[in-house]
């Protein structure tokens, strides 16, 4: 559970989870299985179809809470059930103690419940008296170990059948095997008589139907149905979000949730329970039984145009299952109770700005979560938009401030670049810096850092543009900054393969950073501000704006909509943006043009290419059309770590999805490591020297110079 | 789809969640197979090596298996598929019962029931479990044996939305729909079945209900 509240402690808490040997294996083990399992599942299915379904029920049933809360109520209380409607985490649990104690209850058993998690109802019961035991089996370990889950799916999956025979034979007072299977009917053994004890049922619900006040449970174990089967007392606890109009709205989720989860096609469960059912260890011989829905905060959050459709989310893990960050540090240090992106998010607003200040700045912006979300959600936008309002709440960190306020400036920001490159003289050595300050030493010492260039690109331009007599494009060439001031040989790569392409080349000077640090870091007047400068500056006459930065593309393309609203001018200038394989690739070159060495090399996707831009085949046809034979990676599409302002605040971390990034491509045997983003190219070709692995690391425009003839 | 492709379809999905799927042609061969399985069946399956598991004292308890010999749970079937079971379990020294199954919570060797339909899509059962000893012998019983009528499965849960909303109305409801039998990943990642419900699922196809 996180609660650190400065990122020096979360380094702390980090740096043990990467230290932690089986949770690293557990968490890799799973992240190589999870893809695997996912696709299997879905192999009949479309799923962009399904999931944009999802987020259009979803959306639909958000617009109209209140009403499907009502019409729950009235068709539930129909038949006997109590419904009510906490207004938060104290009230509820206020309530199911009130409902405990009326019925004269002493003991608990519950299923698994994220929204008990939520409102910490355990403590609160226990606090009361009451005897609670969870019988979900990954809750029942993590709560006799008085810990929170890990994963939202698989609240234990950061512990080993070892600790799990210790705890179990704490628990018997009798030495217990290391045998998962036997482990498990240990457990089964022992909670049986729990629940043929317990006065007092509690379970969450995935879904509540309102046409017919049905509550829908879905479960593998099956304990859901004993604790809403044996106690007299059945106490429902779930979030207003779980609302739904029809059983077909259920039904359309639950196609997708199982198989977004653990890639089932369904789990083995799928309980259904309307009205008071009968129950032999009733006085009456019927079930009391009550619903509570909890809001804390949602019907507030379902009338914010952005935020909205964080309640959209099924809680099926996956934004968790695909994270790079998740991988190196597991749940309990990238999340409170919540876990995962939606965990980022969920803390802000479930449990307040303390506990979600530092945790939020722990993503990437690799936007894989996006990518695999059952509802469709826009998790990396969110998590900076979280990260801008606490730092609108709370006054912006010094530097935050500070780097806004430079980087509003062009001219300043570019000054202090230029300055930068004489304050590193000392340690630059051969392009890189070898020696860091020693204070940065021990965790930044991960990747050789490059050195500022000695004259950045827009000063060599107007010597190296190529003179292009008919052109067949115009284009605009947007640098961003690393490879302005860090890699203008990037860019002159670009400028003799655009040339002798046959394509007229301006680089508009007055363009400036493409303003993407700014939105990571939560300062969005000043990500506003700059993209208006970026828009003017590039707004000629252009047949498109090419830059070799996958993240500037996808910024331009896609962030500045957000920024600064669809107007059909953002459209239009969106439109243009291209990748420089996207626009090589659209002058549909001959393999003729280029030299067949068919040298090896493999390809790092950069996230923002492959999942910003949606562009993943064309550096994989560019390349093997430039005479490269192209060794696929096992993790092409798999972030390199960088992200950022993110490998300074998070080293460790970075520096171990770098190793793990290196070790897949050296397993392709690859000469060349070849990718599209100067900050992935910083980022693996440190790590590469740090490491002493073989390959180099070059940009695309870098590996087509050097096989394209010049006729 | 043509019925016979919606059956197979069914059958290999419920097969892939490891269910063990026959087809027969009568309710007198269900019965004839769930008493020869419940004959064949070890006692208690639940513990690996029989009643001297290292459980804690109250966890023991439970365990009926001295007084009872074997049991078949089989609540809520028609009066002449009980009769055929009681006669059928009975030649072979084994119980029937059909109501207080609270008492048998330390579990039963099979829980019988037949099924309203199936969902081919995903291999599914669906049971109505308003009454408590359907639910509870569909969890006791360490193995479940589900009776589904060939003409009962539905291609996908939306095909049959209507018959499932219509069940869902009713005041009471509870169903169930089950695929494969009670499991659990929760350590390492491992599968386990049996974790707080059957060990075995077996579905009995039927041709004439
Ligand atoms: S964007 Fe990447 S790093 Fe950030 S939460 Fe999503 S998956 Fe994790
Ligand atoms: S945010 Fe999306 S991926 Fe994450 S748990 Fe929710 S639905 Fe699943």
């Amino acid at each position: 559970m996180h609660t650190a509240k400065t990122l020096r402690d979360y380094n702390k808490d980090i740096r043990a989870a990467l230290d932690n040997a089986f949770l690293r294996e557990a968490m890799d083990k799973f992240a190589t299985a999870y893809p695997t399992g996912r696709a299997n599942a879905f192999r009949e299915y479309d799923v962009a179809a399904l999931i944009a379904k999802v987020a259009e029920v979803k959306d639909q049933g958000l617009k109209r809470l209140d009403g499907l809360f009502a019409q729950f109520k009235a068709e539930a209380e129909k038949r006997g059930v109590h419904v009510h409607l906490a207004k938060d985490a104290a009230e509820a649990n206020a309530l199911v103690t009130r409902i405990g104690k009326e019925a004269g209850c002493r003991t608990v058993v519950k299923s698994k419940s994220m929204t008990a998690e939520e409102t910490l109802l355990n403590h609160a019961l226990e606090a009361e008296g009451f005897e609670v035991t969870e019988t979900d089996l990954g809750e029942w370990i993590i709560q006799l170990r008085h810990e929170g889950p890990s994963h939202m799916v698989m609240p234990a999956i950061h512990l080993s059948r070892y600790q799990v025979a210790d705890l179990f034979s704490q628990v018997t007072r009798q030495t217990q095997p290391t045998d998962i299977q036997r482990l498990v009917k240990v457990a089964r053994r022992e909670l049986r008589p729990k629940y043929a004890a317990a006065d007092m049922g509690i379970s969450g619900a995935n879904f509540a139907i309102a046409e017919t006040g049905t509550i829908g449970i879905v479960t593998n174990e099956g304990n859901a149905r004993l604790v809403s089967t044996l106690p007299r007392v059945h106490v429902v606890l779930t979030g207003i979000d779980k609302l739904c109009a029809t059983l077909e709205d259920a039904l359309h989720i639950l196609r997708v949730l199982p198989k977004n989860a653990t890639g089932q096609a369904i789990t083995s469960y799928v309980t259904w329970i309307t009205g008071a059912n009968p129950c032999a260890a009733a006085p009456n011989g019927t079930k009391e039984m009550h619903v509570i829905f909890l809001d804390n905060g949602r019907s507030a959050l379902a009338k914010d145009p952005l935020f909205k459709q964080v309640l959209r989310c099924v809680r099926c893990g996956a934004c968790a299952n695909v994270c790079p960050v998740y991988r190196m540090v597991g749940g309990h240090a990238m999340g409170h109770i919540y876990i995962g992106a939606i965990g980022l998010i969920l803390t802000y607003f479930f449990h307040g700005k303390d506990k979600a200040k530092t945790l939020a700045q722990n993503c990437i912006n690799c936007q894989a979560c996006k990518n695999i979300c059952a509802a469709g959600i826009d998790l990396p936008l969110l998590i900076q938009e979280i990260r801008a309002r606490i730092n609108e709440e709370d006054g912006r960190p010094m530097s935050s401030a500070l780097l806004s306020m430079a980087m509003k400036n062009r001219k300043f920001f570019h000054g202090l670049l230029r300055a930068a490159k004489f304050a590193q003289k000392p340690v630059a050595e051969g392009g890189y810096i070898r020696h860091l300050p020693e204070i940065f030493a021990k965790d930044h010492g991960f990747r050789a850092l490059p050195a500022i260039a000695e004259v950045p690109f827009r000063d060599r331009f107007a010597r190296l543009r190529p003179q292009v007599e008919r052109p067949v494009k115009r284009i605009a060439l947007f640098s961003g900054c690393v490879q302005d001031f860090v890699y203008p040989e990037q860019l002159e790569a670009a400028l003799q393969v655009l040339g002798r392409l046959g394509v007229a080349v301006d680089f508009p000077m007055e363009q400036s950073c493409c303003g993407l640090p700014l939105s990571t870091m939560g300062e969005k007047a000043a990500a506003q501000d700059v993209a208006r400068q970026n828009m003017a500056a590039l707004a000629g006459d252009y047949d498109a704006i090419v830059t070799l930065c996958a993240s500037c593309a996808s910024h331009l393309a896609h962030g500045y909509g957000h920024l600064l609203g669809d107007s059909p001018e953002v459209q239009a200038f969106a439109a243009k943006v291209m990748p420089f394989s996207v626009f090589v690739s659209s002058l549909n070159v001959a393999p003729e043009r280029f030299q067949q060495t068919m040298e090896r090399a493999t390809l790092h996707a950069p996230c923002h290419l492959c999942r910003g831009m949606g562009v993943t085949e064309e550096p994989r046809q560019l390349l093997k059309t430039a005479g490269y034979e192209y060794a696929p990676a096992e993790l092409e599409q798999v972030c390199c770590g960088f992200g950022g302002t993110y490998s300074a605040k998070f080293p460790g971390v970075s520096e171990n999805i770098l190793k793990l990034k290196l070790a897949d491509v050296a397993r392709t045997h690859a000469e060349t490591l070849v990718t599209e983003c100067p900050g992935c190219v910083m980022q693996l070709r440190g790590g590469a020297i740090q490491h002493g692995h073989g390959f180099e690391v070059r940009h695309m425009a870098e590996v087509l110079a050097a096989h394209l003839k010049d006729k | 789809m043509e019925q016979s492709a919606i059956v197979a379809r069914f059958r290999a999905k419920a097969e892939a969640v490891s269910a063990v799927v026959s087809e027969v042609e009568t309710m007198a061969e269900a019965v004839a197979y769930t008493v020869d399985l419940c004959v064949h069946k070890e006692a208690c399956q639940i513990l690996v090596s029989g009643c001297d598991e290292s459980l804690s004292p109250v966890g023991r308890d439970l365990c009926g298996l001295k007084e009872w010999g074997k049991i078949i749970a089989a609540p809520g079937i028609d009066a002449a598929t009980r009769e055929l079971l009681v006669a059928r379990a009975k030649e072979n020294g084994i119980s029937v019962i059909e109501n207080g199954l609270r008492e048998h919570l330390g579990g039963v060797d099979i829980g019988f029931t037949v099924c309203q339909y199936g969902i081919a899509e995903t291999g599914t059962l669906v049971l109505d479990s308003v009454s408590e000893e359907v639910r509870l012998a569909t969890m006791l019983g360490e193995i479940h044996v589900a009776v589904l009528p060939k003409n009962r499965i539905a291609p996908t849960a939306e095909s049959i939305a209507d018959e499932l909303r219509r069940m869902l109305g009713r005041n009471p409801n509870y169903l169930a729909f089950i695929t494969g039998a009670s499991r659990t990943a929760d350590i390492e990642r491992v599968l386990a079945l049996g974790v707080h419900g059957p060990l075995e699922l077996h579905i009995l196809l039927v041709e004439e209900a």
